[in-house]
């Protein structure tokens, strides 16, 4: 199995959306190669005969009855947002000028 | 009012029923408590006076107009700051939701309001439930109310720490990996993870979905039996939650019977790594066991040594996906960098600033095992294992009735001395993982002290899934049995809280 390198993490910290400095970079990689190097044992044990348990208990087709609930109104929703106008989340822009 | 505060929560109930004692008065003891100590624990982030007793005289007039009430009414709870509330802050113990405000009541905090129970208000946490120390709370860490200079588990650290302090006498946690037995384990109090989908998880915010479980925290397994029956149950907002009835959980706590019953020892969760102090009390537990009757079996669950492996791929991959909604656009923080910033810069800098150490780690390393090609060598290799201890636990429970553990494998280290090491911190959930692996309930009740520093040791109890009661049922005999060798109560031997304000 892979192990992980400084690049790595700054590749994942870009994808994850998290800046991070050089020192932070080179303390979560040193970080995070121990954590997993112990973890790697466990791509090693169970073999394809073995099924996948995505939820402890499995449930399914857990539907309600199509009716309109409880609903936040607008202002509820908006309650907590950092910056909104007209009614909706306001965010700085989605694209480059460029 | 004194006395007041070390009643348990069932006590205090049959006091208010008869009104020999008032909700206002209860409630008011709790909230001079939370003022005398919480200066030393910080088991609060939030204290909600105003509200807490405003319900507390809404259950006085009503049980004055002999309106019918719900046995709890009047006996107030503390929640976990992990749990959304309307009209107090839920930070979740990170800066990135620091000042939020909820626009929506959890289930349980709904069911808590229909009780009547005066909410006092929000308990630390590790930032979004991600520790076992409440080390990595954003607002300063919780201090063991045993030993100041010493943890109170975590991540329900706080919650912990309030119902040992004496802060209440009931409060909510939630457990993914041990967040409530943990903790109740280190402070000498109850903490109970009940079956997967025995409880709404609807409000909690989410850490690891497949994982979570709100339960309850409480100086007794009765009062966590009375908890439970109250939060648990069917809720259609939460999909994963389960259509069976709660179970006469208060019944079986109150009969408490272990005779003729067959009692599994995990033979991996003991020995290396266990500090010796937790063995003897561990073991004595078993020998008093035996003497009530209940027959003590050996079980072997192989696949145990995988579990701390495949959690920390499986919860850091789920926390990954979860904690992506924090954002900076819809609720919380915001950090809008030098110049014209696209919204992408601005949520590098948001989550940047907003995360503490542990989260980024947590969320790298889920980003990590979830991206190509390396998906089905981790997070799908962490699924496999899954299969694996749930197998485990089906043979185990062939064998026994319920299985026995120390609930963590040493007693409350010190304020730092793990901090910066992350891989010992995780071990302290060694044997608490496994149960959330197969969605299997868990308790944790005070054991005794270790020999070698006085402190409290937490045995776990673990029964197949929708057998909470069972738990109950063990818990109550072997509390009674340990309480009478120590003639009442752990906490009683716990020490006056110094330093308080």
């Amino acid at each position: 199995m892979a192990e992980i390198n400084r690049d790595d993490v700054a590749h994942l910290a870009r994808l994850a959306h998290i800046d991070m400095n050089d020192d932070e970079l080179d303390r979560m990689a040193g970080e995070l190669a121990v954590i997993v190097d112990s973890i790697k044992t466990v791509s090693e044990v169970a073999g394809d005969d073995i099924p996948a348990t995505s939820h402890p208990i499995p449930l399914s087709n857990v539907f309600r009855e199509d009716v309109v609930g409880e609903t936040l109104s607008n202002e509820e929703a908006l309650l907590g947002a950092p910056d909104n106008a007209d009614g909706r989340f306001k965010v700085p822009a989605i694209l480059d000028g460029e | 009012m004194a006395d007041l505060i070390h009643l348990t929560a069932d006590a205090l109930a049959q006091k208010l029923a008869s009104k020999e004692v008032s909700a206002v008065e209860a409630t008011q003891a709790y909230l001079d408590r939370i003022d005398a100590v919480d200066g030393a624990i910080n088991a609060f982030l939030h204290v909600n006076t105003d509200e807490a007793l405003l319900v507390a005289a809404e259950v006085d007039k009503a049980r004055t107009d002999g309106d019918t009430l719900h046995p709890l009414a009047g006996v107030p709870i503390a929640v976990k700051d992990l749990i959304v509330t309307k009209g107090q802050p839920t930070t979740a113990g990170s800066r990135i939701l620091e000042g939020w405000q909820s626009p929506y009541d959890a289930t349980v905090v709904r069911k808590l309001r229909a009780a009547k129970m005066p909410i006092l208000g929000k308990t630390n946490l590790d930032e979004f439930a991600m520790g076992s120390s409440t080390e990595h709370s954003a607002y300063g860490p919780t201090r063991n109310p045993w030993d100041l200079d010493r943890i109170p588990g975590g991540s329900g650290g706080g919650s912990a720490a309030a119902v040992a302090a004496f802060e209440a006498p009931l409060a909510l946690g939630t457990d993914t990996g041990g967040s409530i037995r943990q903790p109740g384990a280190v402070t000498g109090t109850v903490g109970v993870k009940p079956t997967y989908g025995g409880v709404s998880r609807y409000g909690a915010i989410a850490m690891a979905s497949s994982l979570d479980q709100i339960g309850p925290v409480s100086r007794t397994v009765l009062d966590s039996a009375l908890l439970h029956e109250v939060i648990g149950g069917h809720d259609p907002h939460d999909s994963t939650s389960l259509t069976d009835p709660v179970g006469a959980l208060v019944e079986a706590a109150r009969m408490g019977q272990v005779e003729g019953m067959r009692i599994g020892v995990i033979k991996e969760l003991q020995g290396e790594g266990y500090q010796a102090g937790v063995l003897t009390r561990f073991h004595e537990s078993l020998e008093l066991l035996r003497s009530a009757g209940a027959e003590i079996v050996e079980v072997s669950c192989p696949n145990f040594r995988y579990a701390l492996g495949a959690y920390y791929l499986i919860m850091p991959s789920e926390a990954s996906s979860n904690l992506a909604k924090y954002d900076g656009v819809r609720f919380g923080l915001r950090v809008v960098p030098e110049g014209t910033p696209t919204i992408e810069r601005v949520m590098g800098a948001t989550r940047a600033a907003g995360f503490g150490d542990e989260v980024k780690r947590r969320i790298i390393l889920g980003t990590y095992a979830l991206s190509a090609g390396y998906y089905d060598a981790y997070y799908g290799s962490a699924q496999k294992v899954r299969t694996l201890i749930q197998r485990d636990f089906a043979a185990a429970f062939e064998q026994a009735d319920v299985l026995i553990s120390p609930t963590a494998p040493t007693t409350a280290f010190k304020l730092g001395e793990k901090l910066d090491d992350p891989l010992a911190m995780y071990l302290n959930d060694v044997a608490t993982i496994p149960a959330n692996m197969a969605g299997v309930p868990g308790l944790s009740l005070p054991g005794g002290l270790a020999d070698e520093d006085g402190l409290p040791v937490g045995i776990q109890l673990l029964a197949p899934a929708r057998q909470d009661a069972r738990l109950y049922r063990v818990g109550a005999v072997l509390e009674s049995l340990l309480e009478e060798t120590w003639g009442g109560p752990l906490l009683a031997k716990a020490p006056e809280i110094a330093g308080g304000k």
